[in-house]
């Protein structure tokens, strides 16, 4: 090649290189720096898309009294923050890998049965037909100091029990969410045990403010809540409210549930909100509400004292963690 | 000046982190939990650029890139940043400054006695990470002083492995690349084939 020099006989870096490897070696920086941003950028590169909440579909919900007045989480933020490990253990996880979920060729069948007079299993649309649907605005508040406030839609755990007549034997109510590893995928990994169980005692099931929950913002759940159906147990930490419910049956014997199998000093049966008692390793004073700035003060049962209160007198709220 | 440049560089690369969270704060592209997203990263950020830091001297001695010995104590510098942004997210919107609970919340949850002990540590060693510093301490105390960087390191890691719900993948990773930092030193010392380069 030919080479010129300029003025002060200087040479520059792309007179002495040929200009075929000069515009490479550009071309590799750039390259390179755009790995370090991909690098540096993990949790921007990998967001969730914007997921726009779409037009109500359930407009004549009856209204609840058990509704919180309290500003609305964002519907983004509803569906793109996530604890489902049967969809990985990321918190955008579920949002990304519930796209197929749940599986709409085959209808949600759920069993009902254990210490009843009337089991059974159903259709979830043959079981929510004699059920009306009503909104009920719940505060959420996750065992990891974080908290929401989700309009759910659906109906009161109770009227769905009473149908299938528990027995005098029938103490406690032990869920299951579905164990399906090809649809589930976070079930290929052994970070809990699966089937997800969950249990509450019969007179916390068939309190008022136990529901189910089929939808939210007056439209059905997407997966990464926990489609086609989920408990929504308010005065609990967010693990009891156990997702995509397959299986209801009613047991003398309290149910161990999957956390409690998993680490039996941190997660107990009860697992009510309570500021007073500590997680083993961090506080519960406090929660983060998704979408302001400083934490806030958590309350005894999530501010539903009122209503739950009255389940527990008597109980060391400190070793029935 | 080949070394400026790369130091140059390096420090760009460096910031390039900090740069792409606050871009990600102020977009909003954090997700729900910007707060969340904001400490966990800078945490590991900190534990990352120690890491490095403590990879140096390995390469220096088995790969012989002797040039990377004028940025360890910037690339150190740059854990302590990291790790200065961590602390001050958890002192402002975790406790708001409020020392009771902070002293509280130090004594009562072993994942943050050991990582705050590990931040403390860190200081000492950023205020001498300079020339003067070493001349005035002399080589030999501030070799000393600095081995204090193992014990951070251990604590760090610890920290992370102590906080996590459940999944400990990732703390078991970097639990993996510290224990081969701190092996071949092992390795290498009782051969007394190591020397504090």
């Amino acid at each position: 090649m030919q080479i010129k020099k300029n003025k002060l006989g200087l040479l520059k870096d792309h007179d002495v290189t040929d200009e075929k490897l000069y515009l490479n070696r550009r071309q590799f920086v750039s390259k390179a720096a755009l790995l370090a941003t991909g690098i540096a950028l993990p949790s921007v590169a990998s967001a969730v898309p914007v997921i726009e909440a779409p037009e109500p579909k359930y407009t004549d919900l009856l209204t609840s009294p058990f509704s919180a007045t309290e500003e609305l989480t964002k519907y983004q933020s509803i569906v793109s923050y996530n604890n489902f490990y049967e969809f990985g253990v990321g918190k955008q996880d579920p949002a990304k890998n519930t796209t197929q979920f749940p599986d709409k060729s085959e209808p949600w069948r759920v069993v009902i049965d254990g210490e009843c007079d009337s089991p059974g299993e159903y259709d979830l649309d043959d079981l929510m037909k004699p059920l009306s649907l009503e909104e009920r605005i719940y505060r959420l508040r996750c065992v990891e100091g974080w908290s929401m406030v989700i309009p759910w839609v659906g109906f009161s755990l109770a009227d769905l029990l009473k149908q299938a007549k528990p027995n005098s034997k029938a103490k406690y109510v032990e869920f299951n969410t579905l164990y399906n590893p090809q649809q589930m995928p976070g079930q290929q990994s052994t970070v809990l045990q699966w089937p997800y169980v969950e249990g509450l005692r019969i007179d916390e099931a068939m309190n008022p403010l136990s529901f189910i929950a089929t939808g939210l913002y007056g439209n059905d759940l997407l997966g990464q809540n926990g489609a086609p159906l989920r408990l929504v147990v308010p005065w609990k930490y967010g693990f009891k409210s156990i997702k995509s419910i397959t299986q209801v049956r009613f047991v003398e014997k309290q149910p161990k549930s999957s956390w409690m199998i998993a680490t039996p000093s941190e997660y107990g049966f009860y697992s009510n909100v309570n500021p007073d008692v500590s997680h083993p390793r961090w506080s519960q004073s406090r929660e983060r509400r998704i979408g302001e700035f400083l934490k806030r003060k958590t309350e005894l049962f999530n501010g539903y004292k009122e209503q739950v209160s009255h389940l527990y007198t008597g109980m060391d709220l400190k070793k029935h963690f | 000046m080949r070394y400026q440049i790369f130091k140059i560089g390096l420090s760009i690369v460096s910031l390039l982190p900090a740069i792409a969270l606050t871009l990600g704060a102020i977009n909003d592209e954090l997700g729900a939990n910007p707060i969340e997203v904001l400490t966990r990263d800078t945490g590991e950020w900190a534990l990352r650029f120690l890491l490095i830091t403590l990879a140096v001297s390995p390469l220096r001695l088995s790969v012989g890139w002797h040039f990377l010995a004028a940025v360890r104590r910037m690339l150190g510098l740059y854990s302590f940043f990291y790790a200065v942004i961590h602390m001050l997210l958890y002192l402002w919107l975790d406790q708001f400054f409020d020392l009771s609970d902070i002293i509280e919340d130090v004594i009562e949850r072993p994942f943050i006695t050991v990582g705050f002990i590990s931040f403390l540590a860190l200081i000492p060693l950023a205020l001498t990470s300079n020339d003067g510093m070493i001349k005035r301490l002399g080589t030999q105390r501030w070799n000393k002083l600095h081995r204090l960087v193992y014990y951070i390191a251990i604590g760090g890691v610890v920290h992370f492995y102590m906080l996590v719900k459940k999944d400990i993948t990732e703390p078991l990773v970097y639990i993996a690349l510290l224990a081969v930092l701190l092996g071949i030193r092992l390795y290498r010392y009782s051969r007394r084939t190591w020397i504090s380069v």
